[in-house]
């Protein structure tokens, strides 16, 4: 009965099908607001499936000059990556599925593969435009990689733990931790942004001056995997950013453990992670690309300094004492 | 790093028109640049030739899908010239009329297509609905939107009533608020700024050396404008700024555009209120006796050259055009050495190139084989051999 129930978990809810949901109904929401915000009429809600579904059926062609493995394994290694990181997030409960110590550092690990995954794709299809794109991609790796660990790192050390639904617990029971993280939080959505190479970071896909860069070779099925896995990403990268700095499935308003109290703090958990998605929203519909040295001296000068402000103030404080 | 040559176009998502520049990259810098045109040529100088005059008004017109108008206005310009035709005031005021409102549309299609280029979509969807505003007027004084049919030669074709004037005054006054918008956001967006200024540089020097013309020019702080200089239809009456900046960059361009909006919604005040009553057309004869006459206008993207050689037949001897892109061309390499790769896209957008307007030829060129071509008589004696080797000729 156990092991039934853990496959239950692992593919149905909270595993991959939601998160299959989840993340087209993410697409939907990104596409549909952006083209409000830009007085556009916008998809109807099961567009992003619609796309998913006819990728699926389009012919998929590997060019001749491409590495046929690592094309293929690419959009793979990236999927798989982000829906392994999901399970470790509590969405429902206030202990994510496979919980343990240090899967702060886990999760954001995985969540690393995709745009190393991207880079290969972009590498290995034999394209000049993807290998641009690809070499883009790992030139601002680290631009946007450093600062949203340090970032996110601050909040762990305020709770003095490694583990996401402590930090999460910890922030329910001390609400002003959020407020002395909020510079973290930004810092976090920015870099976040460049992760997921969104505007003003889309650098790497630029679609005016390398068409789309790594993946302007892909058709088809891979195709189609390597956009489920950017859509998971926003919507897994959100809710690490939700549970991480505005508690996650927290509060929990509901005394008695149960169904009743799993739906409270799973509705918390999707407010929390689709208002992030909606800043993220604002942020693109509000600016133009910036260059790749511009992306570098931001990151540099102004991002990785204030992560480091950020944690500076969490050691401090937490050496103090911690919160009240 | 080793240097990539990096094609961008003749097809590509930057380009709106295939035209095709190598670009020669030293890791993301520009080294240097090679651009092919001819890829659009349409042969219409040629096709004019075979057509009468008032044909040709239609076929003229198609030389832009933009700035149609100008192209329009050169040519009847030139017919009237050579035929000694004056227009009647009140035709004269229309088309300055018409030619000010296509180029409103005209530069908040190039707002939206530049902010586009850097990634701005939010920008493009704002300009290109405003820009409706200007095809809704067009449409209701001429009757289309992009092809107006609005010229003939000797005048216009159709006349405006009170009603449409108290409409395009309304749209003025729109129009005026969304373009205050436009210039608070256009000098103050951070991310704007950061791919706009000190990108493209066109030093004074250089372009009046390579001869570019409009917007392009008078961002790096040269006031050429036709209307000012040399004076058509009835831009001598209104007042109105020739507008520059002494910035060069692309930030300069972006400035010069959006202010002329607000000359342009001025002009077209003043014309609203001037308008004088009479005639819209005086006859012309069908045949346009030997004869040759020139003449420019300022398109939307910079001057806008027409010669015309009659031979006393209904139909034209020689036409030239040369549209401002050609003129602009030149510039564009020496802008676009020694920058990014990423600014690559913007500062080509930068002159609001048209390149199906401007082909005027196709050079054939085989790498491979230089100086091999086959003439027309070759091929077919060619071909009829093929067909004779094979007994299939009879």
């Amino acid at each position: 009965m156990n092991s039934l129930l853990a496959v239950v978990y692992l593919l149905v809810f909270p595993g991959f099908l939601f998160l299959f949901v989840a993340s087209l109904f993410g697409q939907y929401l990104d596409r549909k607001l952006y083209a409000r915000i830009q007085r556009r009429v916008g998809p109807p809600l099961l567009q992003p499936f619609a796309d998913f579904v006819k990728l699926l059926a389009k012919e998929d062609v590997v060019p001749d000059y491409a590495d046929r493995v690592m094309f293929t394994a690419a959009p793979i290694f990236a999927l798989t990556a982000v829906f392994a990181a999901f399970l470790y997030l509590p969405v429902v409960a206030s202990v994510g599925l496979h919980s343990f110590q240090g899967d702060l550092i886990v999760v954001l690990y995985l969540l690393m593969i995709p745009t190393l995954a991207m880079f290969l794709g972009g590498w290995y299809s034999g394209n000049v435009f993807g290998v641009r794109g690809g070499m883009r991609v790992a030139s601002l790796l680290f631009s946007y990689e450093i600062p949203f660990f340090v970032a996110l790192l601050s909040p762990a050390v305020l709770a003095g733990s490694w583990r996401l639904s402590t930090i999460a617990g910890y922030e329910s029971g001390h609400p002003l931790a959020i407020i002395v993280s909020l510079l973290g939080f930004v810092i976090g959505i920015i870099a976040l942004q460049g992760k997921l190479e969104r505007l003003p970071f889309d650098i790497p896909e630029a679609e005016t001056e390398i068409v789309a860069g790594p993946l302007v070779e892909y058709s088809g099925r891979r195709y189609a995997l390597f956009r489920l896995a950017r859509d998971a990403e926003l919507f897994v990268g959100a809710g690490l950013l939700a549970v991480v700095f505005l508690g996650g499935p927290y509060p929990i308003l509901v005394s008695q453990p149960g169904v009743l109290a799993w739906v409270n703090g799973f509705v918390m958990f999707l407010l929390k992670t689709f208002f992030v998605i909606f800043l993220l929203i604002l942020m693109k519909s509000a600016v133009a690309r910036i260059r790749t040295d511009q992306m570098v001296s931001l990151a540099y000068k102004w991002l990785i300094p204030l992560a480091l402000v950020q944690i500076t103030l969490a050691v401090v404080l937490h050496s103090l004492g911690g919160l009240l | 790093m080793p240097r990539v040559r990096l094609p961008i176009g003749p097809q590509h998502p930057a380009l709106k028109e295939p035209e095709n520049f190598m670009i020669t990259l030293d890791g993301e810098q520009v080294v240097d640049v090679d651009i092919r045109i001819g890829y659009t040529h349409r042969g219409i100088e040629k096709l004019m030739e075979s057509r009468t005059y008032i044909q040709n008004l239609y076929l003229v017109e198609r030389i832009c899908g933009i700035c149609s108008y100008a192209h329009v206005v050169n040519f009847s310009q030139n017919v009237e010239e050579v035929l000694g035709l004056t227009i009647p005031p009140r035709a004269s005021y229309l088309r300055t009329l018409v030619l000010e409102l296509e180029r409103l549309h005209s530069h908040f299609l190039w707002l939206g297509v530049a902010g586009h280029e850097i990634g701005f979509d939010t920008l493009f969807m704002y300009t290109w609905e405003d820009r409706e505003v200007v095809q809704d007027l067009l449409e209701d004084i001429s009757g289309n939107r992009v092809n107006y049919a609005y010229n003939t030669i000797g005048g216009v074709r159709r006349d405006l009533g009170e009603e449409q004037k108290k409409r395009v005054l309304d749209g003025m006054d729109y129009l005026e608020k969304r373009a205050t918008f436009y210039k608070e956001v256009a000098v103050n967006e951070k991310t704007i700024l950061s791919r706009a200024e000190g990108v493209g540089i066109l030093k004074p020097e250089v372009g009046k050396r390579l001869a570019a013309v409009g917007p392009t020019i008078r961002a790096s702080g040269v006031a050429v404008d036709i209307r000012k200089e040399d004076p058509y239809a009835s831009y001598g009456d209104v007042s109105f700024d020739v507008i520059t900046t002494d910035s060069c960059d692309v930030l300069g361009r972006v400035v010069v555009r959006v202010l002329e909006i607000f000359e342009c919604i001025k002009i077209i005040r003043q014309l609203m209120e001037k308008l004088p009553a009479g005639d819209l057309v005086v006859k012309a004869p069908r045949k346009v006796p030997e004869g040759e006459a020139m003449s420019h206008t300022e398109a939307p993207r910079g001057e806008d050259f027409h010669y015309l050689h009659a031979n006393g037949t209904d139909k034209p001897d020689r036409y030239k055009v040369r549209t401002p892109t050609m003129a602009n061309l030149p510039a564009v390499v020496e802008m676009l050495k020694g920058t990014f790769l990423a600014d690559v896209p913007i500062i080509v957008a930068a002159i609001d190139p048209c390149m199906g307007c401007m082909d005027r030829v196709l050079l054939l060129k085989d790498e491979e084989k230089p100086g091999e071509r086959i003439s027309w008589d070759q091929l077919r004696v060619y071909a009829n051999t093929w067909y004779a080797n094979r007994g299939w000729l009879g």
